[in-house]
Formats: C-alpha cells, sequence, structure tokens
C-alpha cells in the first residue's frame, strides 16, 4: 500500500502526462543514443562482413587459407615473417596468410559464438519458465539438474569429453551448449516465479484464460528484457569458449583456421615472443568482438530497461 | 512562541532523464517550538522531496531558498555539519519501518550507532541507554528485545523502534513521513498517540507528512497543504479542516468518504495533477478547480486571514460547492432472499512444511444478496481477501462450501469452470501491477473476448472502445501501454476488463486504497454508478471502513480468518456490537466538525500580498461554511 | 540449519557420484584402447590381453565401475598408464601450485575489483564511475590467454631483450623454498587472473552496491548521522556481500580444479596443465583422478558459500533457533 512513489524520478514520470510511443522504437532511440552502442553494432556488422568475405580476401591475396609459402612467407631460419606487402598482417610457423587465416577463423568464431548462445538460450528459456511455471516435484528437479550442471568443474569435463570423443566443430558447439543454457535458465525461472504471482497474471486466470495463454501472452512477453540482453551477453562467452578450447587443441581441428587455434600456434614454444602479430592480430580480432557484444548487451539492457538507467548510469 | 524551523521560499529541482522536476516550488512555512505540524497532500505534491531535501537526502537535488534551524541555514551547511545535525538535532522516522531498519542488524545495534555516531558514549552506556528508549516506546521485554532482529518484531512495533530510534538523542525537531501509512488502521492509531506522548515527555517538535487528511485532524496543531510541489493553505488544523479557504482543500475535504454522508455521492476533484516537468504558470490548481477565474493564470497572493490562516488564492469568498453529480436510480433493488452467493462454514487451511496447518479462513458463512454492496473489512492479514478468492472459486476450500447461484464452485468441469469465470469478476488493489506492462490497453480489455472466444477483429475493437466510453476513458488510447495511464486511469482500466462479459457479481480488492483522495473519489462514484446501471453485485474488500461504510449496505468484519460482525452499515457504523469493530471505528478518522466559522480577510503587507486589494481595499468579512 | 546443512551435503555427494559416473562412461565408451596406449604400437595381441585383464577391462561395465569406486573410496586412483606412478601422488604434487596460484590471485582480484565495483557505485555517471565500467567490460572480453601472452611479452620479453629482467619467465618455485621467489614467479600469473576476474567482481560489487544504495535502510542511517563511509561500508557493503561470497565461493571451487589456461601460457605445472597432458596423452586415470578432484574442490566451496550465506542472512539465522 505505497501512497508515496519511492524515488523522485518516479514520482516525476508519475506526474508527467507521457506521450505515445511506441516501446521499440523508444528503445532504438535510447539505443542510438549511446555511443559505445553504435561503436560496438557497427564492429560487430564490420566483423561480420570481414568474416562473409574470407573467400574474396583469399582471392585478392592470392593466398587460401591453409597454403603454405614456405619460400616468401618464412624466413631463411623458418621464422614467420611480420606485416609486410605481400603478407598483410604477416605469416605464421608454416608461411600461412595470418590475414586470410584471420577471415576464415572469424567465420568459426561468430559461426559458434552465435549459434551455440541461441541453442543455449532456446533451452534456457524452455527449461527455465517450465520450471518456474510448473513448480512442485517438476520444478524440484528442473532446478536441482541446473544446480547440478553448474557445479560441475565444466573446462575440465570439456576436455575430458573432447579428448575422449575426439574434436570437432559440432562437438564444441555442443559442449558449449550444455554448460551455457543453466545461467539463462535460473534468470528465467527466477522471474517466471515473481511474475506468477503479480496480480495480472492472477487476472488472466480469473477471466478463465488457460496455462497456455498466460503463459505466452501474460508471462513471455515480460521475459523479453532478460533474454534478449543474456543472450546478447551470452554470445562473447561462447566465443571465448570456443576460442579457448581451441587454443588447448581441443577446439576446431587444424590447419582449419580459428583464432583460438591461431593463438595455439603463436603460444606453441613461444613463438609469439620473436612474431608478435601472431598473438596480436588473431588476439586483438577475438577481444575486439567479444568486447563489441558486450558493449552491445550493456547498451541493450540499458536502453530496454530505463529503470536500471535511471539507477545507474545517468543517475 | 520561537520559531524552531523556517523554511523560506525552498524550492527543489530534480534533474532526471526526462527533464527536470521541479518537486518544491518557492515554498515558505515555518514550525514553532514544541508544536505538532502537519503538511498534507496528495502524491506529486512534493510534500516527502521537500522534507528530505531540508535533511540533504534526495541524491542530485538542487535546492535554493533557505531553511533556518536554530539560526542555522541547512541547505548551506557543509556536509560534515549537517551530518552532526541529522540524528542528533532533527531527526527522522519514514513510512515502511521494515525497508528502513537494516535488515541484518539487531534493532538495539542500530539504536546505539546513531547514539555512538554523535557522542562519545560506552557501549554499555549506549545500550542502557537504548533499552530504556525501547521500553519507553512500550516495546515488552525491551532488554530482551534489545538483540532481535527488525523481521522478529511486527511492523506496530517496529515503528516503535523507529520512534525510539528517533528520540535517541533528544532531538528538537522529528520528522515524521508517513510514519502510519504502511500500518493497520488500530496500530495507526498507537502510533500518533505515542508520537503525541512522546512529544510531550521529551518536549520535541514534530513535523507530520500525511497523504491523509483524518490522520492530521486527529494530532495536528497546524497544518501546510501542499499541491503540485506548491503551497495551497497554511493554518490552525481546525480552521483549514473545518472550514478550508482554498478551493483545493475544500475539494480533498469533498471527495474523503469520512467526510460525506453515506449514501450521498462523493464529489470529486476532476482532471489529474499538473505536471512537475512544466508546472503552469499562475495557480497550479486553476485546470482542476471550480473557482477558477481568468485572473488565476498570474501567480496567486498570498491572503491572510485573521485566524491566521493563510492561502495562496484569487478567490476572496468561500468555495463555492459543486453540485454532486446526479447518479440513475438503480436498476435492481437488493432483497433479503435473493443471494447470489451463499458460502457455508468455509475453511481454508495451508499445509505447512512442520507442525500444524496455517488456517486462514475459520468457519466462515455468509451471503451476497443480488443488486447489493457488500463490504468485506479486516487488518492485513485476516483473510479477506483469500475469502474473496474462494468466493471467485479460485482456490479450493479446505471445508464447506461456496455455491454460486445456487450451484457449488467446487470440482467444476471445464465449461462450468470458464462459464463462472464469466459471471463473476475481479478487480484488483494494484492498479500497476494488475495490468501487464507489456500488452497495450486494448488487448488487456479485450482479454475477456478473445479468452471466451466471443468476439474478435474490428468487433472486438468496437466493443473494447464502448467499454473505454463506459469508464470514462478516451477509446483513441486504445493502443497505448498501461503505464501511459495514471493510477486512476489504470483503475479504470481494470474496471472496464472486469465488466467486459456482463458479469453478475463484482469482487473488488481494495480497489481504491493505491489512489489518491481526490482519484478514490473518481473511482467510487464510477462504481457507483455502473452498479445502477447495469445491475451489479459488489463484493467490496477494504482495510477502510470509512470507505466501506461510505459504500456498502452490508458490512462483515473479519478478523484472524473469522467473521466476527455482519449487519448493514448502519449497524456495524453506529452500534458495533464486537471488541474488535469498537477499536477499528475507534480507529478510522473521526468526522470534522464543519460548523460555518467567522473569519476575516486581512490587508495585503508587503510586496507578497501586492495584488491582494485589487478588488477590495477594506477589510472584508468572509463567511466561511459548507 | 542443520537440516539445510545436511541436505546440502547429501546434494554434494549426489553431484559427485554423478560426476563419477560420467567420468566412469566416457572413458568406458571412449574408442581409444588403454592397453595400446600402455603397451605402445608394437605390442602383440597377448600383452595387451595381458594389460586388459590386469586393469579388469574385461570385465562387465557394472563390476568395472564397482571396483573403481571401491578403490576411490580408498583413496586409491590407479597408476599413471604414462609414468607409473600412483595417479594421487602425481595430483597432489600438483595442489600446491594451483592453490598458490587460486589464493594468491584472489587476494589481487577482491583488492582490485571490489574497491572499484564500490567507487563506481558511490558516483554514479561520474568520470570515476566510467573509468570504472571501462575497466570492468574491458576485463570481462579479454580472453585470459590473449591477456597471458600480452602479459608475457611486454612485461618479460620486451624488458629482457632491453637487458632488464622485471618478471622471470616461467615456473614456480615452491613457498617454503623461499617465498621471495615464489611471489616473483608467481606475480605476472597473478596479475592476468586477478585483472580478468576482478572484473567480473567490479561489475557484481557495483550493481549490488547500486541496489542498495536505493534502498530505504540506507536513508535512514543518512537521516541518523552516521557518516557516509560507515553508511557505504558499514551499511551498504554488509547488504552487498552475499552474492559476492557465492560469486567466490563458485570462483574458487572451479578454479582449484585447475586454472588450465594460466597454468598453460605460463608454464607452471598445475592440476590444470596435468589435465590437458593427461587428455593429449589419453592418460585415463589421471584425467579421471583431476575431473573428480575438481567435483570435489566445487562441492566443497559450494558447502563453505551455504554455511556463510546462512550466517551473513540474520533471517536464515534466526529462523534455525
Amino acid at each position: 500500500m505505497s501512497i508515496l512513489p519511492k524515488t523522485p524520478a518516479a514520482a516525476a514520470s508519475a506526474s508527467t502526462e507521457v506521450q505515445a510511443r511506441g516501446s521499440g522504437r523508444l528503445t532504438l532511440t535510447r539505443l542510438l543514443r549511446d555511443p559505445a552502442s553504435i561503436a560496438s553494432l557497427i564492429a560487430i556488422l564490420l566483423i561480420i562482413a570481414f568474416a562473409l568475405c574470407a573467400p574474396l580476401i583469399a582471392a585478392w591475396t592470392g593466398h587460401g587459407p591453409t597454403e603454405q609459402f614456405r619460400e616468401t612467407g618464412l624466413t631463411p631460419e623458418g621464422i614467420p615473417v611480420g606485416p609486410n606487402p605481400e603478407f598483410l598482417l604477416g605469416t605464421d610457423q608454416l608461411g600461412r596468410d595470418v590475414l586470410v587465416r584471420l577471415a576464415y577463423g572469424a567465420q568459426v568464431s561468430l559461426l559458434v559464438g552465435v549459434l551455440a548462445s541461441i541453442v543455449a538460450s532456446v533451452i534456457g528459456i524452455a527449461i527455465g519458465t517450465i520450471s518456474g511455471f510448473s513448480g512442485g516435484i517438476v520444478d524440484t528437479v528442473l532446478s536441482r539438474t541446473m544446480d547440478l550442471v553448474m557445479s560441475v568443474p565444466f573446462l575440465l569435463c570439456a576436455i575430458a569429453l573432447v579428448s575422449v570423443l575426439g574434436p570437432s566443430l559440432s562437438l564444441s558447439i555442443a559442449v558449449i551448449v550444455f554448460f551455457s543454457w543453466t545461467g539463462l535458465a535460473r534468470v528465467i525461472r527466477g522471474q517466471v516465479l515473481a511474475l506468477r504471482h503479480r496480480e495480472f497474471v492472477e487476472a488472466a486466470r480469473s477471466l478463465g484464460a488457460s496455462r497456455t495463454s498466460i503463459m505466452f501472452r501474460d508471462i513471455l512477453p515480460n521475459l523479453v528484457v532478460p533474454i534478449i540482453v543474456y543472450t546478447t551477453l551470452m554470445i562473447p562467452a561462447a566465443i571465448v569458449f570456443e576460442a579457448t578450447l581451441s587454443f588447448l587443441g581441443l577446439g576446431i581441428v587444424p590447419p582449419t583456421p580459428s583464432w583460438g587455434n591461431m593463438l595455439a600456434d603463436a603460444a606453441n614454444g613461444s613463438l609469439y615472443l620473436v612474431a608478435w602479430w601472431m598473438v596480436v592480430v588473431p588476439g586483438g580480432a577475438l577481444l575486439a568482438l567479444t568486447l563489441a557484444f558486450n558493449l552491445l548487451g550493456d547498451g541493450l539492457r540499458d536502453a530496454l530497461d530505463p529503470a536500471a538507467v535511471s539507477k545507474g548510469k545517468r543517475a | 512562541m520561537t520559531i524552531l524551523l523556517d523554511v523560506r521560499d525552498l524550492a527543489v529541482d530534480i534533474p532526471t532523464e526526462d527533464g527536470t522536476v521541479h518537486a518544491v516550488q518557492h515554498v515558505s512555512f515555518s514550525v514553532n517550538e514544541g508544536e505538532f505540524f502537519g503538511v498534507v497532500g496528495e502524491s506529486g505534491s512534493g510534500k516527502s522531496v521537500m522534507v528530505q531535501s531540508i535533511m540533504g537526502l534526495v541524491p542530485g537535488a538542487r535546492t535554493s531558498g533557505s531553511v533556518l534551524f536554530r539560526d542555522r541555514d541547512l541547505l548551506s551547511l557543509a556536509p560534515e555539519q549537517l551530518r552532526s545535525v541529522r540524528g542528533r538535532e532533527i531527526s527522522m522516522i519514514f513510512q515502511d519501518p521494515l525497508s528502513s531498519l537494516h535488515p541484518q542488524y539487531t534493532v538495539g545495534w542500530q539504536i546505539v550507532e546513531q547514539i555512538q555516531a554523535h557522542e562519545r558514549v560506552s557501549a554499555k552506556a549506549a545500550k542502557a541507554r537504548a533499552v530504556d528508549l525501547l521500553d519507553r516506546v512500550r516495546i515488552p521485554d525491551a532488554a530482551a528485545r534489545f538483540d532481535a532482529y527488525p523481521h522478529q518484531f511486527s511492523g506496530g512495533m517496529r515503528q516503535r523502534v523507529m520512534i525510539a530510534m528517533g528520540l535517541s538523542l533528544g532531538p528538537a525537531l522529528i520528522i515524521a513521513d508517513e510514519p502510519t501509512t504502511a500500518l493497520d488502521s488500530t496500530v495507526q492509531a498507537q502510533i500518533l498517540d505515542l508520537l503525541g506522548e512522546m512529544r510531550s515527555e521529551f518536549g520535541t517538535t514534530v513535523l507530520m507528512i500525511s497523504h491523509d487528511l483524518g490522520v492530521l485532524s486527529r494530532v495536528a496543531d497546524r497544518v501546510m497543504v501542499m499541491y503540485g510541489g506548491r503551497r495551497m493553505e497554511l493554518g490552525a488544523a481546525d480552521a483549514v479542516l473545518c472550514g478550508p479557504a482554498h478551493p483545493y482543500t475544500a475539494g480533498l475535504l469533498r471527495s474523503s468518504s469520512f467526510n460525506r454522508e453515506p449514501g450521498t455521492p462523493l464529489v470529486p476533484i476532476g482532471g489529474r495533477p499538473p505536471s512537475l516537468l512544466a508546472p503552469p504558470e499562475g495557480c497550479a490548481f486553476r485546470d482542476r478547480c471550480p473557482d477558477a477565474m481568468s485572473i488565476c493564470t498570474t501567480k496567486p497572493p498570498v491572503r491572510h486571514y485573521d485566524d491566521g490562516t493563510e492561502v495562496a488564492c484569487w478567490l476572496e469568498s468561500t468555495p463555492v460547492e459543486p453540485e454532486p453529480p446526479v447518479l440513475p436510480p438503480p436498476s435492481l433493488i437488493a432483497t433479503g432472499d435473493d443471494a447470489i452467493v451463499t458460502v457455508d462454514a468455509l475453511r481454508l487451511a495451508f499445509p505447512q512444511r512442520r507442525g500444524e496447518p496455517r488456517v486462514v479462513l475459520d468457519d466462515v458463512s455468509l451471503e451476497v444478496r443480488r443488486g447489493e454492496t457488500l463490504g468485506l473489512v479486516g487488518e492485513s492479514g485476516c483473510g479477506k481477501t483469500t475469502l474473496a478468492r474462494a468466493i471467485a472459486g479460485l482456490v479450493a476450500p479446505t471445508a464447506g462450501t461456496v455455491e454460486f447461484d445456487g450451484a457449488p464452485t467446487a470440482n467444476l468441469d471445464r465449461a462450468q469452470w470458464r462459464d463462472l469465470r464469466r459471471r463473476v469478476q475481479l478487480v484488483f488493489q494494484d492498479p500497476f501491477g494488475s495490468l501487464n506492462p507489456r500488452r497495450r490497453v486494448g488487448s488487456i480489455i479485450g482479454d475477456p473476448f478473445r479468452i471466451h472466444r466471443l468476439a474478435s477483429g474490428a468487433e472486438r475493437r468496437a466493443k473494447v472502445q464502448d467499454l473505454m466510453e463506459l469508464v470514462g476513458l478516451n477509446p483513441e488510447h486504445y493502443n497505448r501501454f498501461p503505464s501511459q495511464f495514471s493510477g486512476g486511469q489504470r483503475q479504470r482500466i481494470g474496471i472496464a476488463r472486469a465488466l467486459a462479459l456482463n458479469p453478475e457479481l463484482v469482487i473488488l480488492d481494495e480497489p481504491v486504497s493505491a489512489l489518491d483522495v481526490s482519484i478514490q473519489a473518481q473511482v467510487l462514484n464510477l462504481l457507483d454508478e455502473l452498479q445502477r446501471r447495469l445491475g451489479l453485485t459488489y463484493l467490496f474488500i477494504s482495510h477502510d471502513l470509512a470507505v466501506v461504510r461510505h459504500v456498502c449496505d452490508r458490512i462483515a468484519v473479519m478478523e484472524g480468518g473469522r467473521i466476527v460482525e455482519l449487519g448493514t452499515a448502519d449497524q456495524v457504523w453506529n452500534d458495533p456490537q464486537q471488541p474488535f469493530t469498537r477499536r477499528l471505528l475507534a480507529a478510522a478518522a473521526p468526522e470534522i466538525p464543519r460548523e460555518p466559522r467567522e473569519r476575516r480577510l486581512l490587508p495585503p503587507t508587503g510586496s507578497a500580498g501586492a495584488h491582494a486589494d485589487r478588488h477590495h481595499a477594506e477589510q472584508l468579512a468572509v463567511e466561511v461554511a459548507s | 540449519m542443520t537440516r539445510f546443512i545436511l541436505s546440502r551435503i547429501a546434494f554434494g555427494v549426489l553431484v559427485l557420484f554423478l560426476l563419477s559416473v560420467f567420468v566412469f562412461m566416457l572413458f568406458y565408451v571412449s574408442p581409444s584402447d588403454p592397453a595400446r596406449i600402455i603397451a605402445g604400437d608394437k605390442a602383440t595381441e597377448e600383452l595387451m590381453a595381458q594389460i586388459r585383464s590386469n586393469l579388469g577391462l574385461d570385465r562387465p561395465m557394472t563390476e568395472q565401475y564397482a571396483t573403481f569406486v571401491g578403490n576411490l573410496l580408498q583413496g586409491d586412483l590407479g597408476y599413471s598408464y604414462r609414468s607409473s606412478m600412483p595417479v594421487s601422488e602425481l595430483v597432489v604434487s600438483r595442489i600446491p601450485v594451483t592453490m598458490s596460484l587460486v589464493f594468491g590471485g584472489m587476494v589481487f582480484w577482491l583488492a582490485i575489483g571490489i574497491p572499484i565495483g564500490i567507487a563506481s557505485a558511490r558516483h554514479p555517471g561520474s568520470a570515476r564511475d566510467r573509468f570504472g565500467q571501462g575497466f570492468a567490460i574491458v576485463g570481462i572480453s579479454f580472453p585470459t590467454f590473449v591477456l597471458g601472452m600480452l602479459a608475457l611479452y611486454l612485461l618479460y620479453f620486451v624488458p629482457t631483450k632491453l637487458g632488464f629482467t622485471l618478471f622471470p619467465p616461467s615456473g614456480y618455485v615452491p613457498f617454503e623454498q623461499s617465498p621471495l621467489e615464489w611471489a616473483w614467479h608467481l606475480l605476472l600469473p597473478w596479475l592476468t587472473l586477478a585483472l580478468v576476474v576482478a572484473a567480473v567482481y567490479a561489475r557484481l560489487t557495483r550493481g549490488q552496491m547500486l541496489e542498495v544504495l536505493g534502498q530505504d535502510y540506507i536513508r535512514t542511517a543518512r537521516a541518523k548521522g552516521v557518516d557516509e563511509r560507515r553508511v557505504t561500508y558499514v551499511h551498504a557493503f554488509r547488504s552487498a556481500m552475499p552474492p559476492l561470497v557465492t560469486q567466490l565461493g563458485i570462483d574458487i571451487g572451479l578454479m582449484l580444479g585447475g586454472v588450465i589456461v594460466i597454468e598453460q601460457v605460463f608454464g607452471l605445472l598445475g592440476v590444470g596443465s596435468l589435465a590437458v597432458t593427461a587428455v593429449a596423452m589419453q592418460d585415463r586415470p589421471v584425467v579421471i583422478a583431476i575431473v573428480l578432484l575438481g567435483g570435489v574442490f566445487v562441492v566443497i566451496s559450494n558447502l563453505v558459500v551455504d554455511t556463510t550465506y546462512a550466517l551473513l542472512d540474520s533471517r536464515v539465522r534466526t529462523a534455525a533457533r
């Protein structure tokens, strides 16, 4: 029975005539007002374009992604050559063009990152809503399962799994999905539990709405914000996870390039100490991509959830 | 009389994402030593922001003007100096004692902390003082309760702890910000009494803020009425409340249920409060004022009356009393032998993990007659909402039966269940929580048609717009989201949704308690009118006896899961049989005597009232009557 | 509260049981043949059959699992296929390195992350906050191995090439041998670990503190005349702590099972690098042991977290009385 609005900002909005604005447009305006979000969106689009253009880059340079240039790409001592007009971003230990490999590696990173996140978020949403909405024994079993998956030392299990089944792209995605869905499932379950006791759900029930109708009409629309934000933030985590697996030699099988195994090549025998571009180029790309997704996720959260903004960022 | 707190021309601006909120606009008042000063206003009137900014508790607020307290300007004190005033010379008591006490520390620790923040005393001495304070605010077994956590106290006891803490250093001034709003009415009365006693015992001055005129009329010596961030009227409590000189105060009193004859329609103040982002020129109340004149677009003068009342208004006569709205005759007269709902020996118990099951409803029997309004009154946790849900068929009873129109509501098949859902509707308390924030109003009101597959497309839209018209909403706002409406409008949306399927019984669960008084009156009148036109039966649940008496034909009083008293509204109000009912009545707001008062308008002095003599140079006798 | 803790212990046992089934099954269905790994490529069929029989690999699956668990409960983790050392000895010898790395790193990440988070939350929107948030988002985005390699390159290789040595290249010196050398050798790994993890803590702390600082009881504390430092630390941070404790427990539990990437990059012979080697060499008993050890650490730290959580919350604590 709160008569007073809690914050001055709430008091302000309560006493303000709000114009009829669509929430989608409002979100977009807020997002476009944030330079970091715009920059990260552009960066992501550029990296996607770069990945899509990989065959074009290969054709333009005349270097295939796994082609070895032992004459021009390595010094007589067998050391990779640095950036030069022939190899714009240098070569690796086998004399392969780092630029071309970087472009093909971007395909892997984006594919794994986006695909794994989407699959994991679908599973997370399904399990989370079922768990939160059903309650009782179903909830107990499902949330115990979430606890279980979360109390597994995931990197150790992942490498054990990969070592037995043999590394592959699909296994990488499966492993990432398996260890990623729980976070969103927990968030969704918590939200559903809270929403289930909101009066508008009770109102829908008292009107005779079926459970499916309540689920899809009343509860899911309220989960859009956490789902979008969480899924966006899951992408960089999945990208790093994949790169880590590849770095440990348990992800993408060489010679197919991925940013992780490019970095593994650099680390192998501490080669990067004499060929800095082998770590700076793929490492920088990896950092740029994850940073962009993280910034975009933050920007989306602020734009979609203005309450958090007035409380935090721009208060 | 010495002035303890002198607020001059205080303005508070708060920057937000939407623009600057001018929360308080040039408010002046002074509080005399030893008095009980009340500030009354609806939400958005700026009263809370005002006192909190005096104490430097509003982050990001920009203040101007001056607040003199014992010859120091609180607004220009350095943070460290202000800190030493806070808690030692001025202490504050807040609305919700549960959220205002730190959940992770014992109450004793929190009182001791306040003492030690200002005085160098040993832990032992501080503890002894804290126990003594707890004892003085009559917390039983104070020494043992010293080590208890806030969650181990009841709401009233927690507020006592807050008061003990506030008194711990013998402050000159206590600012109480809605100290009883979150409490049950009987507890409310106890806390008000305690505040009064402590004032005489400690010689403390009290500045209390409330949205509730009834509460303030009970305790305050002088009252200031705020609206839209401005001061409207200031004067002795009985003068202001019995003979309001400002049209806003008069309107507020007219729309309060405790102040009107039962059965007569309330006279609501139309419209909505002004935006604090762009406050209007001239008088803030102009748009809603029945006395508005063309001159009201310029800043109103402050007029002084000989009884000390000060009013910021151009009006020189008594505010007019608009005619109450004319309601259509009821289309259905309730009779004793036509029950729509019969509840018989209803019992509801929730199993607990350990020990006895928790009994929520215990042997409840009652009937709701077709066409009547039955009030269900009780304090929080008495089971009234659960009873309503059981009657609606939303929770299954442990024992006993509920019959709706002669048929039991338990063990229904799918078709019967859907049928029941059409005939019984609910309107909820919280106009914010009962509407899905992510769906458009048209879709919310159209939900019943969709769920029962009764209309779709253009037909549904037309029906929804008719409903919006019916409850006084603009049908063009069909595509808006709930957040774009005010509290009162949202409650209308909830009512429209409930009426969509022509229900026979509407269960109103605290439909107005989250609304401001003037908006409450609008909604109560709307409900009354709809009942008369549509022949509805209402089950009206409320904690507020005054509201219930105003709208109900019969009243059932609940306590601890039982109905302790059931009778006509008149019987219960005038001749209560049960001690609990008497306590409730005693705690309900008293009626304000409304004798006409003689008062004279004084000639303007100084620049503040430079325009006041425009029409009448000589003194003007004003008879204030109702 | 005892009930609560008992139920958590039971859950921990369940986790370990399922984990043991998982690793066991994993290797049972594995296409690779341990006998081949032990005996080498040129071994005869008879020799391999002999080895299989010695290891009990020719017996039914349930029986093998029973033996496996039976041995496990006696602390017998078998012998490494590669070095023929007892697995327990092999793994235990690596634990001090990992523990040094984790607990040392923890000191740094808490000391960096929490103050940044608190400073951010105290002045949201300020330059300090923007800096703190920037630090956090870069830290969260930085893949650990990239940061580690950059650190080695910039702080070890470049200075060494220029003629002065700031840090040793790699390796581990036991604490009891020389505390100073121990810390000096671990400093770069610590900082690398700490920067990445501190970012998470800075964000978490900021979010929690912002939420708590908006609570009514913080306003009460200010109204009481409590000074701002005390409001921040005694009132607000006290309430912001539980999620931090949870996060810390999860992190420590996971890391004690091997800080795989950092150990790899800095050439520290900890549990994590042992795991990588064992996986590469198909050294089954070692992998099983490490995964289970990781599970044990996670379960123990969860238990510690749950207990601490209960002790930190007056509502849970008093409910037990």
